[in-house]
């Protein structure tokens, strides 16, 4: 392990094979990952594709002799943050597309402008900065990675350290009272919602979705004897977000064609009784 | 005794208080209270005088500190008076002929009902004028200065629901304003100048100053006279101002007020003397204003505007006297008091005449009144030869010496100088005449003539108290109006011998105004006999055209002259081109400026901005993406920025 | 390789990230492509650390991620709060702030 150590820490201009090999691969691949996030029509693939490219971020932290924050970025990052993502994603409406059609008149020449501009300025900067050797870590990770970030965090940027402890303290207090809803009623008591149950149009339960034996998704409303839906078989939130799917003219159409048939076979088995 | 200084001012002002704060009440007793308080103000003068008498020349001025007034570091404005003979002459005349016309007006006002309110106003102007001579510095003499003319506003509108007495009033203090700037003007030189407005520091030092500041502060100071003395070219006022009652006529409009600009110049002699270029303009527009009063006299039927005319005339020949220097100051001032006389007393005459004759003014309704009012005709007919100089009277003596003190100037100046006031004289004696003649002598026009009616402008609305009959029955007026008259009179006659004759006047004023006889290119009776030829070819020439052949009741169209001097030789007209149109045209090109340009500019400014805005507003869309975009945008700048810097 | 590459990589994906934030219009996206874009400098700040062989940059991309969670605790909670009360998680439905 010291040899290896002692070849990182002297200055050099360039990375093993292997190491160019994973770059140029997952380079790509987070590119793309990126590509995707902006481009996917749907939240929740742009979040999938998002912890693809962190995961590979990840990677390259370990690749770059960072390999607290290459755990910290899987765990935290991916793990708990794209979570949380997810979460308001299911939240929002896991199926609802955005249209990526533009409606500000020019925003999408512009922000191609100045992104082009942008990176061309950035590489440009990066280029110019003659950057042809490396110090490496290994001087600085000998007496571990973990232990050498500590003795900084706890030394040099402890107030900052502290600093984002309050902040966090702060942010997690502060997404509370932003989801916190005042209640502006009086809680209906047991009573009154039992009279208004047993007074309201529905003494027993709302009729169940789905029709029967044939559909028994949820978001589908149940037919009425005339073959009409039912609004009332199906929850309030997919009404509200249009998510209801009509089959009472598949339904009629279905028995249509199973009379059809049948009436075909009853006429074949008559014809064969000649 | 120099307490009696300060009591001299505070009886009429006084009077002035009690009679304008105390209301109807006191509209019984009113007249005799002011009457009373100008008399104890006239007692105390003459207390004054006499006490002045028994010192010796070089001891006579008295001063008294009252209060300091507005005492600032480096601004120390005082309370004080000084007593000398000059403003003796003046306490004497003010307060005397004062008195003699409140008494007067105790007859004249009779019948209106706003007497008590005349007097607090005679009152208080006899207060503002005794301020205004007995001021030991400049600033207390501008506060009696502006006094006088809040009181000769007030006098000459007295009968503010006539309109033309209304607008009169108000012409008169315009007109008066911008006088008022001119020693407001001087008064703020002379504080830079001299650090000082007493009249010790500021005469006292007067070589100290530059001949610039000497010049301006002397230019300054003859604008005020003028304003207030009416000489041309800010004579417009004194025509009008006849409006006010005839007793303010002969008090403020003959005898004192309109004599206050004589009394500044040569109590600013030291500054006058000091510049002669400015003693020129003053000998120029007191010469200007001689012949032109004197034409203007001539030309007016209304018996007042005449003797307006030949006011302004006379006081042309005091500032004319007063231009020439040391030689004129003395005989400015004779004039002056022996003018203050006469002239009063023939407006006192004249009043009577109106009172008489159921105030009508037009001297072609009169004629032959010598009959029906014999003490008037003797009074005014004293005061009539006394102002054309007959030899004997006073205005002989005063007049006179201002002729031959005219040539004394000496040089071409001296002879045209000698010429115009001998021009003066003739004219002065043949509008005089024509006045006379018209009134007193020929045909008793008015006879089967109607009255005006008392709407029409420039009559008397007392005419209503007598009725407006057809026909006017002139009659004598009661003592109260005749005594004054017949005193006067007696002024009018002795007056300038007890001045002239052995020069009494001269060394009594000398260590106030200095003296100078002058070398006259002339001998003194050569100067009298010109003056006395002069009287009679102006007498001959009036008599001829007035006396000899009856007058038309209705003016005849006359010469060009003739029309202009009607008009008061277009100085309205003039006043109306040049100040009101020419005004009118400034103010609307300002307008036109202020519109186009100014309002351009402000409006332009905010038009464009407002379109700027309209334009930029645009970028506010509310979009965050949009916002993030410019941004964005920016970083792109600024990193491009960083970059070159770095690159160069 | 010379690891400036990361550097390159990083001002790719910062681009990709920049780019995304001003086109898509779903809060959530424009959220997950500011994480992208803190998530490119994190990659610059560790690469950093590599060139300069000291731990620094390392320190500095730590901070980056706390912030980046607190930042996106509260995001969330705005975005969810919004979605509440308008139905939609477009962002550019919230521009009443215009005249």
């Amino acid at each position: 392990m010291s040899a290896p150590t002692e070849l990182l820490a002297a200055a050099a201009s360039h990375t093993s094979t292997g190491e160019a090999f994973q770059f140029w691969v997952l380079g790509t691949v987070a590119v793309i990952g990126a590509l995707c996030t902006i481009l996917m029509k749907k939240a929740v693939h742009s979040a999938l594709c998002l912890a693809g490219t962190m995961i590979i971020l990840a990677i390259f932290y370990l690749a770059n002799g960072a390999y607290f924050l290459g755990i910290v970025q899987i765990v935290v990052y991916t793990g708990a943050i794209m979570m949380l993502f997810l979460f308001v994603v299911m939240l929002v409406g896991v199926t609802a597309a955005d249209s990526l059609k533009e409606t500000i008149k020019g925003q999408r020449w512009w922000a191609a402008a100045c992104g082009l501009g942008f990176g061309v300025l950035l590489i440009a900067g990066i280029g110019n900065a003659s950057l042809t050797t490396f110090t490496g870590l290994g001087a600085a990770n000998a007496n571990g990675n973990v232990e050498g970030l500590a003795t900084l965090i706890f030394t040099k940027y402890v107030f900052a350290f502290e600093i984002t402890g309050a902040l966090l303290i702060t942010s997690a207090v502060g997404a509370m009272v932003l989801t916190h809803r005042e209640r502006t009623e009086r809680a209906k008591t047991q009573r009154e919602m039992s009279e208004e149950r047993v007074r309201g149009k529905h003494l027993p339960p709302l009729p169940a979705p789905g029709v029967y034996a044939r559909h028994n998704a949820v978001d589908i409303a149940g037919l009425l004897p005339d073959g009409t839906p039912s609004e009332l078989t199906v929850n309030q939130t997919l009404r509200g977000r249009g998510q209801i799917r009509d089959v009472s003219s598949e339904a009629i159409a279905d028995l249509k064609a199973l009379e059809q048939r049948s009436e075909e076979r009853l006429g074949r088995d008559e014809e064969a009784v000649k | 005794m120099e307490n009696l200084i300060a009591l001299l001012i505070a009886a009429p002002l006084l009077g002035a208080a009690v009679l304008l704060c105390g209301g109807r009440r006191l509209d019984k007793a009113g007249h005799w209270l002011g009457t009373l308080l100008a008399g104890a103000s006239f007692v105390i003068g003459a207390v004054l005088f006499v006490d002045m008498l028994g010192r010796s020349a070089d001891h006579r001025t008295v001063t008294k500190h009252l209060f300091s007034w507005i005492p600032v570091e480096g601004f120390q404005a005082n309370v004080g008076f000084q007593l000398d003979q000059l403003s003796m002459t003046f306490v004497l005349l003010i307060t005397g002929v004062g008195t003699l016309i409140h008494i007067y007006s105790i007859g004249y006002m009779e019948h209106d009902e706003n007497r008590r309110r005349f007097f607090g106003y005679l009152n208080l102007f006899l207060a503002a004028m005794l301020l205004l001579v007995l001021a030991d510095n400049y600033l207390l003499l501008y506060v009696g200065w502006e006094g006088v003319g809040l009181a000769s506003y007030l006098l000459i509108g007295f009968w503010q629901h006539k309109p033309s007495a209304a607008t009169a009033a108000k012409k008169a203090f315009l007109v008066n304003r911008v006088g008022d700037m001119g020693l407001s003007i001087a008064i703020m030189v002379m504080f830079t100048t001299f650090g000082s407005f007493a009249f010790s520091t500021v005469l006292g030092e007067t070589g100290g100053a530059s001949s610039g500041r000497n010049t301006a502060i002397g230019l300054m100071l003859l604008l005020a006279a003028c304003g207030k003395s009416a000489q041309v070219p800010l004579q417009s006022w004194l025509g009008d101002a006849m409006e006010g009652p005839t007793p303010v006529s002969a008090l403020i409009h003959a005898a004192t007020m309109v004599t206050a600009g004589v009394y500044l110049i040569t109590r600013s002699g030291a500054i006058f003397n000091a510049v002669p270029d400015v003693q020129t303009v003053v000998v120029i527009v007191g010469a200007v204003t001689l012949l032109f009063g004197a034409i203007v006299g001539c030309a007016k039927d209304d018996i007042k505007k005449a003797l307006a005319g030949s006011t302004m005339s006379q006081i042309g020949y005091m500032v004319l006297a007063t231009g020439l220097g040391p030689i004129g100051y003395v005989f400015a001032i004779m004039h002056l008091v022996t003018h203050g006389f006469f002239k009063a007393g023939l407006f006192l005459g004249a009043g009577s005449v109106m009172h008489g004759m159921n105030d009508e003014v037009d001297m072609r309704k009169y004629g032959g009144l010598r009959k029906y009012m014999p003490v008037t005709f003797v009074t005014f007919g004293l005061g009539y030869l006394a102002i054309i100089g007959f030899p004997g009277l006073s205005g002989f003596f005063s007049k006179d010496k201002i002729i031959e003190a005219a040539f004394a100037k000496g040089g071409t100046e001296g002879w045209i100088l000698g010429a115009v006031t001998l021009l003066g004289a003739a004219i002065t004696a043949y509008y005089m005449t024509r006045v006379m003649v018209m009134t007193f002598f020929g045909e008793e026009r008015w006879k089967h003539a109607k009255t005006a009616s008392p709407d029409q402008p420039g009559v008397e609305p007392a005419a209503e108290t007598h009725g407006a009959h057809d026909e006017p029955h002139p009659h004598e007026s009661p003592k109260s109006m005749t005594i004054p008259m017949i005193v006067l009179a007696f002024g009018s006659v002795f007056a300038g011998g007890i001045f002239g004759i052995g020069d009494r006047f001269v060394k009594w004023l000398e260590p106030v105004t200095s003296f100078d006889h002058g070398n006259s290119p002339v001998a003194e009776w050569t100067v009298t006999a010109a003056t006395i030829v002069c009287l009679l070819i102006g007498v001959g020439l009036a008599v001829a055209q007035y006396g000899r052949k009856p007058v038309p009741a209705v003016a005849p169209r006359g010469s060009l002259l003739t029309r202009a001097a009607r008009r008061d030789l277009l100085q309205d007209d003039f006043n109306h081109v040049v100040l009101v149109r020419g005004g009118e045209h400034l103010t609307r090109s300002l307008v036109y400026l202020d519109h186009s340009l100014v309002d351009g500019v402000v409006n332009g400014t905010a038009a464009s901005v407002g379109g700027l805005s309209g334009r930029l507003r645009k970028l506010q869309n509310g979009f965050a993406r949009s916002y993030a975009v410019s941004m964005f945008g920016g970083a792109v700048v600024i990193i491009a920025a960083t970059l070159l810097m770095r690159a160069v | 390789m010379n690891p400036v590459n990361y550097l390159y990589l990083a001002a790719l994906l910062f681009t990709i990230g920049a780019a995304g934030v001003l086109i898509r219009r779903n809060a959530i996206v424009v959220f997950m492509c500011v994480e992208l874009m803190l998530n490119a400098c994190n990659l610059a700040f560790v690469c950093f650390s590599r060139l300069h062989g000291n731990l620094d940059g390392q320190i500095i991309a730590f901070f980056t991620m706390v912030v980046a969670a607190a930042e996106v605790v509260v995001g969330l909670a705005i975005i969810v709060s919004l979605f509440r009360s308008r139905h939609s998680a477009s962002v550019d439905d919230a521009s009443l702030m215009k005249l």
